[in-house]
């Protein structure tokens, strides 16, 4: 089967039961996107599809509709993403495992809401688990970002 | 390799060797309690260091030890080599994981990782208790006690600046100059004609050059980079997707494994049967390894299915069946037999409680609770007849040669250890259990790397957890205050635990105990702290904190029922029986920044706490409101006393991120085991906190003295009691037991 993965068509030959985010990981070697639950519990996994944030881990690439876009498409080292920026002016990371999730689900708030108030930062930002508790800085970072964005 | 050029100063020295092209500058360890086995497989005028600093064509490359859980222990690290090296951090590489084999040891490696603490980590934990003295004998030289992470702070700076005094004396043998005259600025000695020469062209001289001796450290008044916010060398990595974790690392050639275990906790494998496994597609075996079995794929998520699979025989686990029965073996620890240490015992607790009428007793409960960093373990290891290779996230790269070298049947030398990135850890990584299973399925395929990645369910639910601890406290008020305070503490040795899965033994009392409890800075006429030893229950390991992870809690919250019955005020008590200077600065700090004048009132509550751990005294007030939906977290104040605050950035965020770690546990999390099978196995289970729930945290560190001590740890232990307090302020109810969630709901 075909996907559209960060602007580029793959070929790819699996099962359609297998979720999305392994078929980034493994097949074709993506490993921006992470796995931290495997139950749509802690978004680390978290993609665009078609300007959406999805948990990949739950969905069967079988039945995948869309253009993915992920975390190493959404900006890259020399081309940040505002929400990366954001990200880096903070110093969020920590151990950074969670942080692809996070900066997705981010993105995907701001291009539907470039001002969210904190009650919409929680509920977007509340299904992306950091173990090493960043979230004064993921809101902090997200508040910055859409500065950013509603002056672009 | 070149001759070892040392100078001596306390008990280790910093030297120099050649290395293709260029110099290395590291620190080498003496007073050694047995022979080097390094220094013993070297031939005649080989040395081996290990390196802090290298230089060679390619420029600089700040080598940093200690390994980085996610606490930004890399740039500190790198700060301190550049402080006294005069190279700015954007010039140079850093270089976090083994350097040329050629003079690496892991031995060394490991006398490096435990001395640097800029984040804490469980590891210097450990050295506290009774295994410093077991850790000598296996040649890990984990230096004791509060010297750890100090001493590391004069070494990095130590290599720096041997370093660089060493390139000024290259310059100068090179160019005629005095090098008195020279000076050094961004990677450069400047000659006095105004004209400079790179440290890279200098590097080939400096190796022939005796590093000079005893070399002044620069004053705090001239710091560049320490105690200024520094962006972190990996922020942009773990920004972008970039950055690679263990989980994401490949090998040529390498096959997928995922593992099924008995659900009973260390339970044994009696029989399998994989015919369902085998026929599914992309799955090449299915192996037994020690307590389940694995499944062999051409990709990750195969191999999990695959495990899933395999109908297996278990038997059952070695500890008792139900929770109720571990909460009894702790209730029946509290007595003479079983008493492990008793550290303090001021006044005399039995006279005043046998003379007072009233006593207040309560009794308190810290549950079984997994690590469960983000990132689940991993592990690829090649075995071949006389080498294995391994690559993994680890902070005990020594162990694991020893274990993998028994497995393999070859020698702990002849295996090489690649530390990998690893996406959190809070003490997980001190475990190896998938190092171990990984060459068990190894040795099964000689010259195939195998790479086995634990689903979450296999890792939170075969964890070894936090340990479980009970508290039993007794006390006497007298005229409104705290006269009396006796606290019995009962839990399972982690240590002991911990190390009989490296087939070590541990003699002894185990201050883990009583750590967090025995010895804070509180001064009360009858004051007595007793650790029970409970018997060995479910398998147990170090969890952020360790000992002072419950004992934080026990200690806060039953002075605060003392407090209380006495008719005080928490922080007001607190101060009066403050009894060390740093401790009450680190109070009133905290006062101060909440404005904490007595009852808020309108269902809300303050409450605070202070534990001395790891050195550090850390103290909390945290305010909730009583909502309609539940308690909300409102506000943090957080004060914490590190001498030291090398970068506040990365102070900020641990701190902060360490009172999230301890709330969300202490809100919702236990691992609690039915037969032996854990009840979590996923983040549906075992939530946390969630961003809707953080409150708003305000942190200071306080600085006093020339020192710099961890802050990865110390703000945990407060948290929860804190916490309670505030709970108890705002509704009345009093939490004895964590998670608080079990009495309370959470908005
Ligand atoms: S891995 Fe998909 S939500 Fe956790
Ligand atoms: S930064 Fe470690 S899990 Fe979020």
């Amino acid at each position: 089967m075909k996907l559209t993965v960060d602007g580029k068509i793959h070929e790819v030959d699996v099962e359609p039961d297998m979720p999305l985010l392994w078929v980034l990981r493994d097949e074709l070697g993506i490993t921006g996107v992470k796995y931290g639950c495997g139950i749509a519990q802690c978004g680390a996994c978290t993609v665009h599809v078609d300007g959406y944030a999805i948990r990949s881990c739950q969905q069967p690439v079988g039945d995948l509709e869309g253009e993915v876009t992920t975390i190493n498409g959404l900006g890259t080292p020399d081309a940040l993403h505002a929400v990366q920026a954001a990200w880096i002016e903070h110093q969020v990371a920590q151990c950074g495992y969670c942080q692809s999730g996070q900066i997705m689900s981010a993105a995907a708030l701001l291009a539907e809401n470039p001002n969210p108030s904190d009650e919409d930062i929680d509920d977007a930002m509340s299904g992306n688990l950091c173990r090493c508790g960043t979230y004064p800085r993921i809101r902090e970072a997200v508040k910055t970002a859409a500065r950013t964005v509603r002056s672009a | 390799m070149g001759r070892l050029k040392t100078f001596t100063r306390r008990a280790f020295l910093i030297g120099s060797v050649a290395v293709a092209g260029g110099v290395a500058f590291g620190a080498y360890m003496v007073n050694k309690p047995h022979a080097n086995p390094l220094l013993d497989n070297l031939g005649d005028g080989e040395a081996a260091l290990t390196p802090y600093v290298r230089i060679d064509a390619d420029g600089v490359t700040l080598i940093t030890p200690r390994a980085d859980k996610g606490q930004g222990a890399y740039s500190v690290q790198a700060a301190l080599i550049a402080e006294e090296l005069d190279v700015e951090l954007d010039q140079v590489k850093i270089d976090p994981g083994p350097p040329s084999p050629a003079y690496w040891n892991t031995a060394l490696a490991d006398e490096a990782a435990t001395f640097m603490a800029p984040g804490g980590g469980v590891g210097e934990s450990i050295a506290y208790g009774a295994l410093s003295a077991v850790m000598k004998t296996i040649g890990m030289q984990i230096t004791g006690g509060s010297t750890t992470v100090p001493d590391g702070f004069v070494k990095l700076r130590q290599a720096g600046a041997v370093a660089r005094e060493t390139l000024k004396l290259a310059a100068a043998q090179k160019t005629g100059a005095a090098a008195s005259e020279l000076r050094t600025e961004a990677g450069r000695v400047l000659l006095p004609d105004g004209s400079s020469l790179a440290y890279a062209e200098l590097a080939p001289i400096a190796a022939t050059i005796d590093p000079p001796q005893d070399i002044q450290l620069r004053a705090p008044s001239e710091w560049r980079l320490i105690g200024k916010p520094m962006q972190r060398v990996d922020i942009v990595a773990k920004s972008t997707g970039t950055q690679s974790y263990g989980i994401d690392h490949k090998v040529d050639g390498m096959v997928h494994a995922a593992i099924k275990l008995n659900p009973a906790q260390i339970g044994p494998l009696i029989g399998f049967d994989a015919g369902e496994a085998l026929k599914m597609r992309g799955v090449s075996k299915v192996v037994a390894v020690t307590g389940g079995v694995a499944a062999i794929a051409d990709n990750t998520w195969r191999a999990f299915q695959a495990a899933e699979a395999v109908e297996a025989e278990w038997g059952p686990a070695p500890f008792p069946a139900t929770m109720d029965e571990h909460w009894q073996a702790l209730a029946d620890s509290f007595t003479e037999d079983a008493l492990d240490s008793r550290k303090r015992d001021d006044g005399d607790v039995e006279i005043s409680i046998a003379e007072t009428g009233e006593i207040i007793s309560a009794e308190y409960r810290a549950p079984y609770l997994a690590h469960a960093p983000l990132e689940p373990i991993s592990a690829i290891v090649r075995v071949d007849d006389d080498r294995a290779e391994v690559w993994t996230g680890t902070q005990i790269p020594r162990f694991i040669q020893n274990n993998v070298g028994k497995i393999a049947g070859i020698d702990p030398e002849k295996v090489t250890v690649h530390a990998l990135y690893m996406g959190g850890s809070f003490g997980h990584r001190l475990e190896d259990e998938v190092v171990k299973q990984a060459a068990e399925i190894a040795v099964q395929m000689k010259g195939t790397p195998v790479k086995l990645t634990y689903s979450r369910e296999q890792d939170m639910s075969h964890d070894f957890t936090r340990q479980i601890a009970m508290a039993q406290l007794r006390g006497v008020v007298r005229d409104g205050k705290v006269e009396t305070y006796d606290l019995g503490i009962a839990m399972p040795s982690v240590v002991v635990s911990q190390m009989s899965r490296q087939g070590l033994s541990v003699p002894g009392p185990d201050s883990q105990i009583v750590a967090g409890a025995w010895d804070q800075p509180f001064t009360i006429p009858n004051q007595r702290v007793t650790g029970y030893r409970a018997p060995e229950l479910a398998p147990i390991s170090s969890w952020r904190s360790v000992g002072a992870s419950s004992n934080g809690f026990f200690y806060n919250a039953g002075l605060d029922e003392l407090i209380h019955a006495a008719g005080a005020d928490p922080m007001e008590e607190r101060l009066r029986l403050c009894s060390n200077p740093e401790a009450r600065k680190v109070l009133e700090a905290v006062a101060e920044m909440s404005g904490w004048d007595g009852v808020l009132g309108d269902g809300r509550g303050r409450g605070v706490a202070l534990t001395q751990s790891f050195g550090v005294h850390c103290a909390e007030v945290i305010e909730v409101s009583n909502t309609e939906y539940g308690i909300r977290i409102d506000k943090v104040w957080v004060a914490a006393e590190v001498g030291t605050v090398v970068d506040p950035v990365n102070f900020d965020n641990l701190v902060k991120g360490g009172v999230v770690f301890a709330l969300g546990h202490a809100m919702n999390c236990e691992i609690t085991y039915t037969d032996g099978i854990a009840d979590q196995s996923n983040f549906d289970s075992f939530q946390g906190m969630r961003m809707y729930q953080c409150p708003t945290i305000e942190v200071r560190g306080l600085e006093n003295g020339d020192r710099v001590l961890g802050i990865g740890e110390p703000p945990v232990p407060p948290a929860a009691a804190a916490l309670a307090g505030a709970i108890f302020a705002a509704t009345g109810t009093r939490l004895r037991e964590m998670p608080f969630s079990k009495f309370v709901d959470f908005a």
